[in-house]
């Protein structure tokens, strides 16, 4: 297949951090080139030259013309291609280039065509927006590439999944023909995930070329037909499905061997620690998110909730650990009853929470390390005497804990903001688990860091477990739950469909489950256990 | 970075200075590290607001205006004329504000040598007059840089001020033969309580319901203003026909420390104590870290188990406090009575000094007496040097922008912004 793209030495030195070191890659016409790496080794950052946001240092991008008669005699040309300079994203889509961010750049009030139309509005007599002819084109795109969407819906109306669907389309208007998906896959269900494939499928059938920025081994040797790992800001090496495996280019991502593999100590669950009994909690809208949730956690156990986000378990957690109001149902910690506790009542119960979103709720992005690390026992002796703060034992007991958790910062004096995403989670962890704690509450507590971070986080809940704390995992990511959990609750619609047991547990029976499938009738499809199966970490 | 990069993975730290859009290969500028900057920048600020000020003096004074039709022919008579006019106006501000420290030790000189004081008080009455003018800025600045910290933006200072004021006042002269030792606190106390209720109706709203505190305490301002007029013109008028209470006992008034027209009273060192007990309760205490935690991040102190309620009550009416503090210090230092129009802006004019101090305490102190310099000055320079006062108004003002708006300051004199940040290049929604 001819070449539509070539990136020759793309270097981009940031201060402190060269962020893309000489980086060389091709796209071919109709292929699917998958860019593997951790947060951080340079993925965006490549691909933000490509889209015109950054200029590189070094390097050359060449791109075949969109249209070959102009291509200039003296242009230096390769291969029919003739080097280009991208200046900005409208540069890059005037080139043919579009990018799906990972965070969708869609405007909720307005309808899909208005969304497409954004920025080219087709008009009638120049001041009418001419929103039939839009929606006309919108419907020709949906109908050759296989992308469903109503053009008169309201993006705040659409599922996550057509928005996605909305933001190609977006591209696809544009007439580009290199689209850059960035973790396309990040915030979609597992059917969603499916439908997306064969949506990239049929683009790459029709002459599209994609290039698909992923952490996730299991896509790579899925989509991909070709795959280029990054590390530290270099090409470390580029293969193809077929020629590795998921171990290889997991060492190849991290530098090292990576234990695909967690190893769990099998222990045996002692006193219930969190009951929770017919649960009812509403969302911000007082629609019903959470509606008649039942389980126990006990003592040396994992529960792992899995289920496509928003399916009611961030306010779950919220109610569980005070932040949200219960309107039914009943919460017991070690005996106790605690609905409608406040959060404080609950901390002091010995609950540990590892926040959903660790910037919003579990950091002070700008006070210094010292005060995050004790944002919950600030109040307490030795901490504080009467109303004094102790400055002296708060920064010894900060200085020790970063210490021990293997907090990578200059010192505990600069600010949480200036830490890498890993070093944060390693804060809270840090501030969390250090106290005594009997029960913790994990909501996707590795999510978006790196893979020595998640290793390391998810060998602290592991420790817990083993000293006999119960542990309340949250996790979209079914590989994590797998991997972790001793028992496993799938929810859907603020329901929990099943509660089975980890070991040997069937895949397909859950994903059946977080499709909204009622456990007796996924049962007849697939069996809930099945062999003891390989569950590889994720990344 | 070989040497940076060793150890494991998570060590990779992509943190990023802002790039210039056009991705220039150096950064242009001077990197200052930013403990420097909160510094820098306030100075740079005011420096920047005295040079177009005096830009503002020169075009509007027509004798140099008229000196440069001629510039070609004469350049030398209106660069003269230009550098006349702004070492006038600003000398005379200089002087008016700190005094001549030649006349300030031939006073000293005098006064020691044949006990003859009068020289040494005339030499020091201007910077004397300063320190009076930055007291009431100390408390009001203070006042509002408390509400900052808890992410509150008390622009009801102005009401509190006033409420306040009016009730020491009233403990002032209603009250009668009390020894000063219990009637100045009471004064100071009933002050301080009078701007605390203030504060604390909108206080309660937005704990409560969430009422926006800057619509409320602008609400609270006007209906203290008529409340106010109605009390100057009805229950506490004094005899006589001005609106005006009448005179304080002299127990409850801030002592002096020096015989008239030095006006230099006891509230400037209290200011300075409070200022120093502002700094301890919020750098130094469970409840100022829970404000200040409230201010940053609510979710996160929500989290935490914090009362996000109770913070913000203490805030408003600590807050409100401090604000009444400042009218007190100025009934029960200065005038000792109250009239119409008594706050004249003293509780706008604190918004400015809580941002020019970054709400910090000693950065309020440092922005007050600097504004009570300007302020004192400014008389002296309309006498002597016929700039009218209001030049001192436009450059408050600009100091402010220049505050508010740092990215100005930082461009005017290439200061490069070096904070690590990551790039948020894509902020969408739909999570």
């Amino acid at each position: 297949m001819p070449l539509v793209l070539e990136l020759r030495g793309i270097t981009k030195a940031f201060p402190g951090v060269l962020a893309n070191d000489h980086i060389d890659l091709t796209l071919e016409e109709g292929e699917i080139h998958a860019l593997l790496g951790e947060n951080g080794a340079g993925k965006s950052t490549l691909m933000n030259i490509l889209y015109g946001l950054y200029q590189p240092d070094e390097g050359q991008i060449f791109l075949r013309p969109r249209n070959r008669s102009a291509i200039p005699a003296s242009a230096a040309s390769r291969d029919g291609l003739v080097e280009v300079k991208i200046h900005s994203p409208n540069d890059a889509i005037a080139q043919g280039i579009g990018m799906v961010h990972q965070h969708f750049m869609l405007v909720p009030p307005l309808t899909v065509a208005e969304n497409v139309m954004l920025g080219l509005e087709s008009t009638r007599g120049g001041i009418f927006l001419d929103q039939r002819a839009a929606a006309q084109r919108i419907r020709e795109i949906s109908q050759q590439y296989g992308l469903e969407v109503d053009p008169d819906a309201y993006v705040r109306d659409l599922p996550v999944g057509v928005q996605q669907r909305v933001e190609i389309i977006k591209l696809l208007y544009r007439e580009a023909d290199i689209l850059i998906l960035d973790e396309p896959t990040a915030v979609l269900t597992p059917q969603e995930v499916d439908r997306l494939f064969s949506t990239i499928k049929n683009l790459v059938k029709q002459g599209k070329s994609i290039i698909f920025i992923t952490h996730k081994l299991r896509e790579v040797m899925e989509i991909a037909d070709r795959i280029t790992v990054l590390r530290n800001g270099r090409v470390v090496g580029t293969t193809t499905p077929a020629q590795t495996t998921p171990a290889e280019l997991a060492a190849m991502m991290v530098g090292r061997q990576v234990d695909l593999v967690v190893h769990k100590e099998s222990l045996t669950p002692g006193e219930v620690v969190l009951e929770v009994k017919d649960l009812q909690v509403l969302d911000d809208r007082q629609h019903l998110a959470v509606n008649g949730v039942s389980f126990e956690v006990r003592e040396r156990e994992i529960l792992g909730i899995a289920g496509v986000q928003g399916n009611g378990q961030t306010e779950l957690v919220e109610a569980l650990t005070g932040l949200r109001p219960v309107i039914a149902g009943e919460i017991r910690i070690l005996g106790t009853p605690v609905t409608n506790a406040n959060p404080r009542q609950i901390l002091e119960k010995g609950v540990a929470h590892v926040p959903e979103d660790r910037q919003r709720d579990g950091l002070v992005l700008s006070r210094p390390v010292h005060d995050n690390l004790v944002l919950c026992t600030y109040y307490l002796p030795p901490f504080a005497k009467g109303i004094n703060i102790q400055e002296d034992t708060i920064i010894a007991t900060a200085s020790r804990l970063v210490e021990e958790f293997d907090v990578r910062t200059p010192s505990v004096f600069v600010p949480a903001s200036t830490l890498s995403g890993g070093n944060q989670q390693k804060v809270i962890v840090a501030r969390e688990f250090s106290r005594p704690v009997k029960l913790i509450i994990a909501a996707q507590p590795t999510r978006g860091l790196d893979v020595g971070s998640i290793e390391y986080i998810h060998q602290r809940i592991l420790q817990k477990r083993s000293e006999g704390t119960a542990v309340l995992l949250v996790s979209p990511e079914l590989d994590e739950i797998i991997a972790l959990s001793d028992r496993i609750a799938v929810m859907y619609r603020g329901r929990i469909m099943d509660i089975v047991p980890a070991k040997g547990v069937n895949r397909e029976y859950l994903g059946l489950l977080m499709a909204g499938v009622e456990a007796s009738e996924a049962a007849k499809v697939a069996p809930p256990t099945i062999g003891v199966e390989e569950v590889e970490r994720v990344f | 970075m070989g040497e940076e990069r060793k150890g494991t993975a998570s060590t990779q730290t992509v943190t990023r200075g802002k790039q210039p859009a056009t991705g220039a290969k150096k950064e242009r500028g001077i990197l200052i590290p930013p403990a420097w900057q909160t510094l820098l920048l306030p100075v740079l600020a005011v420096f920047t607001g005295l040079v177009i000020g005096a830009i503002v003096i020169v075009i509007t004074d027509a004798a140099v205006v008229a000196t440069y039709r001629n510039f070609f022919r004469a350049p030398g008579t209106a660069l003269a004329a230009t550098w006349h006019t702004i070492a006038t106006a600003y000398g005379a501000l200089l002087y008016g504000s700190l005094g001549n420290p030649r006349e300030v030790y031939e006073g000293m000189r005098l006064y020691l040598s044949t006990g003859d004081n009068t020289l040494f008080l005339r030499a020091i009455w201007p910077i004397t007059e300063s320190l009076v003018a930055a007291t009431p800025y100390i408390f009001g600045g203070l006042a509002v840089a408390l509400g900052f910290r808890c992410g509150l933006f008390n622009i009801g200072a102005e009401g509190q001020l006033g409420i306040g004021a009016l009730a020491a006042a009233w403990v002032g002269y209603s009250i009668t033969n009390l020894p000063a030792l219990i009637h100045l606190p009471l004064a100071l106390l009933a002050g301080a309580l009078g701007g605390a209720i203030w504060a604390a109706i909108p206080g309660y709203l937005k704990a409560k319901t969430g009422a926006h505190e800057v619509v409320n305490t602008i609400m609270m301002n006007w209906i203290s203003f008529r409340l106010s007029d109605w009390l100057l013109n009805g229950p506490m008028k004094a005899p006589g026909y001005r609106p005006i209470t009448p005179n304080i006992e002299p127990t409850a008034a801030l002592p002096r420390f020096f015989p008239p027209p030095i006006r230099f009273h006891a509230g400037f060192f209290l200011a300075l104590i409070v200022a120093g007990i502002v700094y301890w309760f919020l750098f130094k205490t469970t409840l100022g870290f829970e404000i200040r935690t409230v201010g940053a991040n609510p979710d996160a102190a929500r989290y935490a188990g914090m009362s996000i309620t109770r913070s913000i009550m203490l805030a408003m009416v600590l807050s409100g406090a401090l604000a009444g503090l400042a009218g007190t210090s100025q009934v029960l230092g200065v005038d000792h009575w109250v009239g119409q129009g008594f706050t004249a802006g003293y509780g706008f004019d604190s918004i400015a000094l809580a941002l020019l101090g970054k709400s910090h305490p000693f950065g309020v102190v440092l922005a007050s007496l600097l504004f009570g310099t300007l302020r004192s000055g400014a008389t002296r320079m309309q006498s002597l040097a016929g700039i009218p006062i209001d030049i001192i108004s436009i450059i408050q003002g600009l100091v402010i922008v220049f505050i508010a708006a740092p990215a100005i300051i930082r461009w005017l004199y290439r200061i490069r912004v070096e904070r690590a940040e990551e790039v948020v290049l894509t902020r969408g929604w739909g999570k």
